[in-house]
């Protein structure tokens, strides 16, 4: 029987050494600094390992399919190992009865102490038939499992703001996690999938300090999300410079000057891609040249197209912007008063008798 | 603010009437400031979302989008804190001070006389009436349009500020709650504050046209008021 993560580690080979790398480099992610590790450690080495119950709504797996490519090996093992061992339809062993019996059954033991893990988010329409699992509509799955756990992990835009299924006209009425559950602390990691990183670091600092993260006003960990991708972002000096990409290809793109013209959503998107990168730190959209489509944002799909700055404001018909729809205005206006103004000229100049007759009274 | 109390008003203030005192003098100072910050926060607010054509060259020499942001930003503080002396004013100036902020809705009179002005704005009525401050019609243009649209832009741009600023900065957390309160994606708000200038724009077409007309057609001074403070009613 394996009680904690650290016998779980050794168990699978591997070193202390190893493992003390992986403290420290997780204490480092999280901006706790040097001193957090070996408390990191204790924690991984003393502490029974709190449960992980991963579920799947409306959703493509592509948070499953980042969060095992961690950069880091150990990461992925301690959170994997785990995970295997408890529930996750899409990597799990078992199958039909035996994999929902599980449910139950950390349900039962571990009552206010497991940790839901949501990928995806519950259609409400026809009373939620449009994702039915093991017998039962998810968002009934979703709730059971909610009632009794002690806090919940959104991940990805999905499980956070709806993402694709919910744009609009949104037929299921896929429905984020927090609008179903709401007696329940719900932490947000959105991103299309978020950063593989993100995910281990936001699972290991919940086991190891059995708290939340501090989250920001949306309710992500303000450690990730605390600050924009154009905060941070390497091409940021060509921003302040007023140096744009003017089209694809053209001498300033060539350049690696800021994609701001081309539509990068850096400017309002809160994620940690500028610094932490993806692929073990190779890279991220801006470096290889395409502009941030904002896909951790609420309702990016929605939000005009990924290639604008002034994007469409659907509510003013399909093709408008805030510039469209501002100039036509103004033009209206300012048509309007030069007809105003003309019929005044022509009014008084009938009148002109009239006022002069007054004057002279 | 109604017709005959002006006139009262003004009998009282001279016999043989002429002239009055309407705006005091920091009440003008503060108007052409404000005018000066927005036509600056509009020109330099329109650059931030459609930059200027891209610059090349050496990037450490350059900074462009850097100096329309700060002058953007410091029109924006210029606006902000005017706007909250122009509320101070309200407290301590005369009374027509307060009509930007306080409009008598409950007085079926003046909303009679908003029609009046409608009336005459639509060639219906041969003479407008005479108005001290601000007439009836122009004190609604002004709250629903200046009032409220200085407190809107105020709560958007501070909050796109305060994205800059980071959280936990005073932007971030006085107006920070503004961009979750339009869904957390402040693209959205970035939408919103451009429609607001461009809201703005045309305010102050209509805003202008109506001040040159009214000081050749209604008998009275209006822009020089703004610049001497006296209203003169030419007949």
């Amino acid at each position: 029987m394996t009680n904690t993560f650290y016998d779980l580690l050794r168990r699978q080979g591997i070193t202390r050494r190893s493992f003390l790398k992986f403290c420290s480099l997780t204490a480092t992610s999280l901006g706790l600094g040097a001193a957090a590790a070996p408390r990191i450690a204790h924690a991984l080495e003393s502490k029974p390992r709190t449960p992980v119950v991963w579920l799947h709504g409306l959703e493509c797996t592509c948070c499953t399919e980042s969060f095992i490519r961690s950069a880091h090996p150990l990461t992925k093992d301690v959170v994997l190992s785990m995970l295997s061992l408890d529930y996750d339809d899409t990597i799990m062993a078992a199958a039909g009865h035996q994999a929902e019996a599980v449910l139950e059954e950390v349900k039962a033991k571990y009552k206010g102490r497991y940790i839901l893990a949501v990928e995806g988010n519950p259609p409400l329409n026809e009373d939620g038939m449009y994702c039915f699992q093991g017998g039962r509509p998810f968002v009934e799955k979703l709730k059971d499992m909610a009632a009794d756990c002690q806090a919940i992990i959104a991940w990805g835009s999905c499980a956070s703001w709806g993402c694709v299924q919910a744009a609009k006209p949104n037929p299921t009425r896929a429905t984020p996690v927090h609008k179903v559950i709401t007696d329940k602390p719900v932490i947000k990691v959105p991103g299309c999938p978020p950063i593989p990183e993100v995910m281990t670091a936001v699972v290991t600092y919940l086991l190891t300090f059995e708290r939340l993260p501090t989250l920001d006003r949306m309710g992500r960990p303000a450690m990730f999300y605390g600050q924009r991708i154009h905060d941070k972002c390497y091409r940021r000096p060509h921003f302040d410079a007023g140096q744009f990409a003017e089209s694809w290809d053209d001498e300033g793109a060539r350049k690696g000057y800021c994609l701001y013209k081309m539509g990068c959503k850096g400017p309002t998107t809160y994620n940690a891609c500028s610094t932490v990168r993806w692929n073990e730190g190779t890279s991220f959209p801006i470096q290889s040249g395409h502009g941030c489509i904002g896909c951790s944002e609420e309702g990016f799909w929605d939000k005009g197209s990924f290639y604008d700055r002034v994007t469409d404001i659907k509510q003013f018909g399909i093709e408008s912007n805030a510039d469209k729809v501002g100039a036509t205005a103004a033009g209206v206006v300012g048509a309007a008063v030069a007809a105003h103004a003309a019929v005044t000229a022509l009014a008084r100049a009938r009148n002109k008798t009239g006022i002069a007759v007054k004057q002279g009274e | 603010m109604l017709a005959e109390q002006d006139a009262f008003e003004a009998e009282r203030s001279a016999r043989m009437v002429r002239a009055i005192y309407v705006y005091e003098a920091p009440l003008r100072l503060w108007h052409w400031v404000n005018a000066l910050a927005i036509t600056v926060l509009a020109v330099t607010g329109y650059f931030i979302g459609k930059p200027l054509p891209a610059l090349s060259g050496d990037t450490s020499a350059q900074y462009l989008m850097g100096w329309i942001r700060l002058l953007h930003f410091s029109a924006a503080y210029v606006f902000a804190i005017g706007f909250l002396a122009r509320i101070y004013w309200a407290f301590v100036g005369n009374h027509h001070a307060r009509q930007l902020f306080l409009l008598p809705v409950l007085n079926p009179r003046w909303w009679g006389e908003v029609l009046y002005e409608l009336r005459w704005y639509l060639f219906l009525v041969r003479e407008p009436n005479k108005y001290v401050g601000h007439n009836p019609l122009a004190q609604l243009m002004m709250f629903l349009f200046f009032t409220i649209g200085a407190v809107y832009m105020i709560l958007t741009g501070f909050a796109l500020y305060g994205e800059g600023q980071g959280a936990g900065s005073w932007a971030d957390e006085l107006f920070g709650w503004v961009i979750a309160v339009l869904g957390g994606n402040s693209m959205q708000v970035h939408s919103l504050h451009r429609l607001g200038m461009w809201v703005t724009v045309c305010f102050v077409i209509v805003h202008v046209y109506a001040a040159i007309r009214e000081d050749i057609m209604s008998r009275q001074s209006l822009i020089s008021t703004m610049v001497s403070g006296w209203r003169m009613f030419k007949d």
